[in-house]
């Protein structure tokens, strides 16, 4: 006699694929998945409720600690949600140098997704490829602010140090050789027969579904759908800057999402390239002795400014009653804080909207229609999702 | 469509629901809680308004005010490119209904909210916790819940005590 069983897999949270500490209850019918429930919270940390316990300034280094794979663009999304709260005018120059921070970090984080991927469905030397252009961007972050992966680049109301002659020298020289290398990587995918059978058709969402489950970035534009918070609500200095919105072929699979991440890869290299170009001389800081503290010469010289940076350092600054929701175009997709101000110092409430934990609902969806078990693994992979902004 | 006139075309439909409108920095609707639905879908399907997209569904904490908490739409028009923050006051031993046969994406925010504050959806298809375990105690992000507690070691100590190996 025999007995037809539904087969429970329990997948992660410590599986290599799953990147990070997230967990698939996985139901099977022989080899093809029936159902895929997701478990989160094993990296819960309680950001938000920390957020309300520290001032603005302090908070800043925990926004480091959401996608820590695209840390820059954390500090960019938390910083321009205070400024707007504050009404703080940035000056140009320090805008253009955080556009070319956070185009740098898009490249990171898609270098990671696309190592990462790559290896998860048994192509190793992407991984190493990609690994590789990863560690001189990483480079360029600690030159520029002392660490690779927490970087905490900016300041709220501008950034705390220029981009001197050498690490400008350090960018070109990447700028120069990454198109290259992205060739490198397309001639290794692309058209590879195993990578196009483990890809194409594999997740599939339509345009009004990823739509209707919130998808962001580029697992919404793979579905032919083309928004990009750069273009449609430009913040910092983007709408000075010339770039394409990559759309794939409009399928909305596992393969179209590789296409529109390696279109955006090159894109951000331009878009570095015109705002290394474009960036004019000036001011570093927002002029507000309220929020901006004096500089570090004047701090060790006069015993007012002394008293003034620690007034601000400990109390912190008291910004206007009222709430902001500001969002950016992560790599990931939008990633946007929410702040409730009381007039203290500390925000009376913070939700941060992270891509990732609206990407990650579509999971269920992506795995209906036949799809065989060990598609699982490149869904999970053509996410791209972080669990530490998952989990917050 | 300017701020004005998605204003006006709400309020010419949900005239009685509308408590306050605020657009000094974000396009801000406060309404009824038991509209919400209504209103949802309106904005949703009504074409020139387009909210095809939720951002975000979070819960605020007031514990000094009556109704206790705040329940806080974020929603977007991928077509029209506009966004409105729309809040429902909800008491702390009522419900909301749930948004999820408008956007599926509601789902795994609702729970969220109903994780953090404790905030109830009604006919939400899987209203569980999301990011603590299934059987935590409280509501981490009500302002009456300590910043620092034990309650997580004697959590993992019950488990660790409990615990059967299969």
């Amino acid at each position: 006699m025999s007995e037809v069983q539904e087969l429970i897999v329990n997948m992660g949270p410590q599986h290599p694929s799953t990147h990070g500490v997230l967990r698939l209850i996985v139901h099977l019918d022989g080899e093809v998945v029936t159902k895929v429930v997701p478990d989160l919270g094993y990296l819960h940390r309680g950001l938000e409720k920390l957020a309300e316990n520290k001032t603005y300034a302090q908070f800043l280094p925990v926004t480091d600690r959401l996608d820590y794979l695209a840390a820059i663009s954390n500090n960019l999304a938390y910083c321009l949600a205070v400024e707007k709260l504050l009404g703080l005018n940035v000056p140009k120059r320090a805008s253009y140098i955080r556009v070319v921070l956070a185009e740098l970090t898009r490249i990171v984080s898609h270098l990671v997704w696309l190592a990462t991927h790559a290896l998860d469905l048994g192509a190793f030397t992407p991984f190493l490829y990609c690994f590789r252009e990863r560690e001189l961007l990483l480079d360029i972050f600690e030159s520029y602010c002392g660490s690779r992966l927490t970087t905490t680049a900016f300041r709220i109301g501008g950034v705390p140090k220029d981009i001197d002659n050498n690490i400008r020298q350090k960018i070109e020289e990447f700028i120069n050789i990454f198109p290259s290398k992205l060739n490198e990587y397309e001639s290794l995918l692309t058209n590879n027969k195993i990578w196009l059978e483990r890809t194409m058709n594999v997740g599939v969402i339509s345009a009004a579904d990823a739509i209707n489950y919130s998808l962001s970035g580029p697992c919404l534009r793979g579905s032919g759908v083309e928004w990009d918070i750069r273009r449609t609500e430009p913040y910092c200095v983007y709408n000075e800057l010339d770039f394409s919105i990559p759309t794939g072929r409009g399928i909305g699979d596992t393969y179209d999402r590789y296409l529109v991440r390696l279109e955006e890869m090159k894109q951000s290299n331009g878009i570095v390239k015109q705002a290394l170009e474009k960036m004019p001389e000036g001011k570093l800081m927002a002029d507000d002795p309220r929020v901006v503290p004096p500089t570090k010469d004047k701090v060790n010289t006069t015993i007012e400014s002394l008293i003034h940076h620690f007034h601000i350092m400990s109390e912190g600054f008291n910004p206007p009653i009222g709430e902001v929701y500001q969002s950016i175009e992560a790599p990931k997709g939008e990633l946007g804080f929410y702040i409730i101000s009381d007039g203290s110092p500390k925000p009376y409430r913070m939700k941060i909207r992270t891509p990732s934990f609206a990407n990650l609902q579509v999971i269920g969806k992506m795995c209906e229609n036949n799809t065989m078990v060990a598609d699982v693994v490149a869904i999970v992979g053509t996410l791209d999702i972080v669990l530490g902004e998952i989990d917050r | 469509m300017s701020k004005q006139e998605i204003i006006e075309t709400i309020k010419a439909k949900f005239a009685g629901v509308i408590e306050e409108v605020d657009d000094t920095l974000d396009l801000t609707v406060r309404i009824k809680k038991d509209g919400i639905l209504d209103v949802c879908r309106f904005i949703h399907d009504t074409e020139g308004l387009d909210f095809d997209y939720l951002t975000d569904i979070c819960g605020v904490d007031y514990p000094e005010r009556q109704p206790r908490f705040d329940v806080v739409y974020h929603l977007y028009s991928i077509d029209k490119k506009h966004r409105i923050r729309i809040k429902a006051a909800i008491g702390e031993n009522e419900s909301i209904s749930s948004v999820e046969s408008v956007w599926k994406a509601a789902n795994w925010f609702e729970r969220e909210a109903y994780d953090m504050l404790g905030i109830m959806f009604d006919n939400h298809s899987d209203l569980r916790r999301i990011l603590l375990p299934e059987d935590w105690k409280g509501h981490p992000l009500r302002k009456d819940y300590p910043l620092v507690t034990n309650v997580g070691e004697k959590w993992l100590e019950e488990k660790l005590r409990t615990h059967v190996p299969v």
